[in-house]
């Protein structure tokens, strides 16, 4: 589904990533491990098509497009999601209506028909008693004065809306408590299936207790440095970061 | 005395029969002096303050001032939105070129007492009620043109205590080529009365006309009014308009001014506080694209204890248009406790768009909380990434984020068929609009 192939990418002139290798096949959970600064987030952003990143070198095919020659827009229809590390406020504009336009667009694309208000209103309802949020929700204003836990229960919501084929969680862990983490994660889990592939971009190991990769690969300046099952989380928490960019001669960071 | 002066003077001796009230010795000389003290001052030019950045000199190159006597049919178009309006259960009054228009017109039941009439039919009767509005000082050069050629406009007059549930509609259509119109509209409310006013100005693709409107609304004590302005003149419209309010004590005045179409627009929006515990709203919104200049001169004078004010005002403004906001508010000496909050909020969407605003706060008493702040600023890329990320093309995200910074003043309407009105009306403007609803 995503093949990426020595990914090299700057932000501002400065190389943050330096050849990135990534399969990743449909049906599989695959865990981007690393440090701050390792490139984590760099690559995230690359794959949803952040401007003022620069791709200096390699290609990322998704489903047999160029996935870097596709405006963020197009991407998203062919469904590739980001959830963001920091969800952005839209002030004024409600969730819903946020929503339903996100939805009709990818839907269009799809060749299905457009959803109206009843029928929006029918679907969402059910997938946030799902994930246990209050329907007031829907009128409140995208992200604005939301706490960080609100915050990345709609990311999930969206993503739980939208059912993309590749979904990608950019840190959606962090800044959760252990309940709201459980939820999110359930959240996650119930997406879970034969058609899609996610990618979960954490910094700890804590994520991956609920939701249970396949695959973990370690990022470490710009670079994967290892590979290997879930039980390679687990050593990285015994172990912590050093131990891998250690064993693997990479510089530490200043 | 000059050329200018005896040309439109001239002007009004010309046009005294065509005018409301040409028969009643007060009405005549009212309006004479009321043109002579336009005479006297001229239209206004850059060097004035107040009009430092909006240029009237268009109104000096026109062949007439004076309002046409024989008003036209409308077009079917506004036929059409007026038939609309009346069944909405509007208390609906129709003006075109500002003579008041019978047949599109439906007043509706309203509560006993409360009178709803012709301000033409008033003055040709020479009821004495509205001799102070029309012997006073205006507080403008306009409102003295206004006093001058006044057509005709809404009397509203409201006894203490009524409600009047259903809003009272005033659509203004402008209607063929380069006619001056004068609309005046006088709100009479007595201790506790409520009401909804809406003030709707419409005109066509093509017409140059000159709009110059002038309200006056007097709140009794614990009087309740809210004031709507639409402003949807035609691009080739020059409008100029003042709003003024003169608040008793523990009444509530909001002014909602929604501007956009129009060539170029001033609004002039004054309250004066005069008793304790009065509270003003002061909300705005403007639109701007292409070459469209929009200015708002708001006016809060704070003169009693324990007033509060809240003002709002937003603009969006693209191609090469141009925006002024200046608030003022004033605190003055023994209006103790004042609670005034002011805003205003700008997107400007192209390097050719302006504004200019300037909030003025002038404070003469103690113990006051006053707050006001003013941005310009564009769209925010983080926010388009955002919303493109979830499949949104890019110029439907951007008219979803001014949809959005619009949204914030709209959802200040409290009724909430006038709110979904403003907001389709706003949504109309924006590309890819009709998308942009649930």
């Amino acid at each position: 589904m995503l093949l990426v192939k020595n990914l090299h990418a700057s932000v501002n002139g400065k190389e943050i990533l330096h050849g990135i290798d990534l399969h990743v096949r449909a049906g599989e959970v695959h865990a981007i491990m690393g440090p701050n600064g390792s490139g984590k987030s760099t690559l995230a952003q690359v794959l949803a098509g952040r401007e003022g990143y620069q791709v200096t070198q390699g290609s990322v095919t998704y489903l047999d497009h160029d996935l870097l020659a596709m405006p963020p827009e197009a991407r998203a229809r062919e469904g590739v999601f980001l959830a963001f590390q920091y969800p952005v406020e839209i002030p004024g504009v409600s969730i819903a209506l946020f929503l339903k336009t996100s939805l009709n667009a990818i839907r269009r694309e799809r060749g299905l028909p457009e959803v109206d208000a009843m029928d929006f209103l029918g679907l969402v309802r059910e997938r946030m008693k799902r994930l246990g949020m209050d329907e007031a929700f829907l009128t409140r204003a995208v992200n604005q004065g939301f706490s960080g836990g609100e915050k990345k229960r709609n990311e999930v919501l969206q993503l739980a809306v939208l059912e993309p084929l590749l979904a990608i969680l950019d840190e959606t862990d962090s800044g959760l408590d252990i309940d709201a983490l459980k939820t999110v994660a359930d959240g996650v889990n119930a997406m879970r299936g034969p058609e899609r592939a996610i990618v979960v971009v954490t910094h700890y190991q804590r994520l991956l207790d609920y939701i249970v990769p396949d695959y973990v690969h370690v990022l470490s300046q710009g670079r994967i440095v290892k590979s290997g099952g879930p039980e390679l989380a687990r050593e990285l928490e015994l172990h912590g970061y050093g131990w891998v960019e250690a064993k693997n001669g990479a510089r530490q960071v200043a | 005395m000059n050329v200018m002066e005896i040309t439109h003077s001239d002007e009004l001796e010309r046009v005294p029969t065509g005018l409301a009230g040409h028969d009643v010795p007060w009405v005549i000389r009212a309006r004479q002096q009321a043109f002579a003290r336009f005479s006297a001052q001229g239209f206004p030019t850059r060097r004035d303050e107040e009009w430092k950045y909006t240029d009237v000199s268009v109104l000096t190159r026109r062949a007439s001032l004076a309002p046409d006597d024989i008003p036209p049919d409308p077009s079917s178009e506004a036929a059409l939105h007026a038939w609309s309006l009346a069944q909405e259960g509007t208390h609906l009054m129709v003006f075109v070129n500002g003579h008041f228009s019978e047949e599109l017109s439906a007043m509706g039941e309203l509560p006993e007492g409360v009178h709803l009439g012709s301000l033409a039919q008033r003055l040709e009767d020479g009821d004495e009620l509205l001799r102070p509005y029309f012997e006073g000082e205006e507080h403008t050069v306009f409102g003295a043109l206004n006093n001058a050629f006044a057509t005709d406009g809404a009397v509203i007059s409201l006894p203490p205590n009524t409600v009047v549930d259903g809003p009272i509609y005033l659509l203004f259509i402008a209607s063929g080529h380069g006619v001056a119109i004068y609309p005046r509209n006088i709100v009479l409310a007595g201790a506790g009365a409520r009401a909804t006013i809406i003030e709707h100005y419409m005109g066509t693709l093509d017409s140059h006309n000159f709009t110059d409107a002038v309200t006056e609304l007097n709140l009794g004590a614990a009087a309740d009014i809210r004031h709507y302005k639409l402003l949807q003149e035609g691009p080739a419209a020059v409008h100029i308009a003042g709003i003024h309010a003169d608040q008793q004590a523990d009444s509530r005045f909001a002014s909602h001014s929604y501007a956009l179409g129009g060539h170029l627009g001033r609004n002039d929006i004054t309250s004066r506080l005069l008793g304790p515990h009065c509270h003003c709203t002061m909300n705005g919104l403007y639109l701007l694209d292409d070459k469209q200049h929009m200015d708002h001169h708001t006016r809060i004078d704070h003169l009693a204890p324990d007033g509060t004010s809240r003002e709002a005002y937003r603009g969006i403004l693209d191609g090469a248009s141009s925006g002024v906001f200046n608030g003022k508010v004033i605190v003055h000496p023994g209006a103790v406790r004042t609670d005034a909050d002011q805003s205003n909020h700008n997107l400007l969407l192209s390097r050719q768009a302006e504004v200019d605003t300037k909030p003025q706060l002038e404070i003469f008493a103690d113990d006051v909380k006053c707050t006001h702040g003013a941005t310009v600023g564009q769209l925010d890329d983080d926010a388009l990434f955002y919303l493109c990320s979830r499949g949104i093309d890019a110029n439907l995200a951007k008219s979803m984020l001014m949809y959005g910074f619009a949204n914030d003043i709209i959802e200040k309407i409290e009724n909430p068929t006038l709110r979904n009105r403003i907001e389709g009306l706003v949504l109309d403007r924006l590309p890819q609009g009709e998308n942009l609803s649930l």
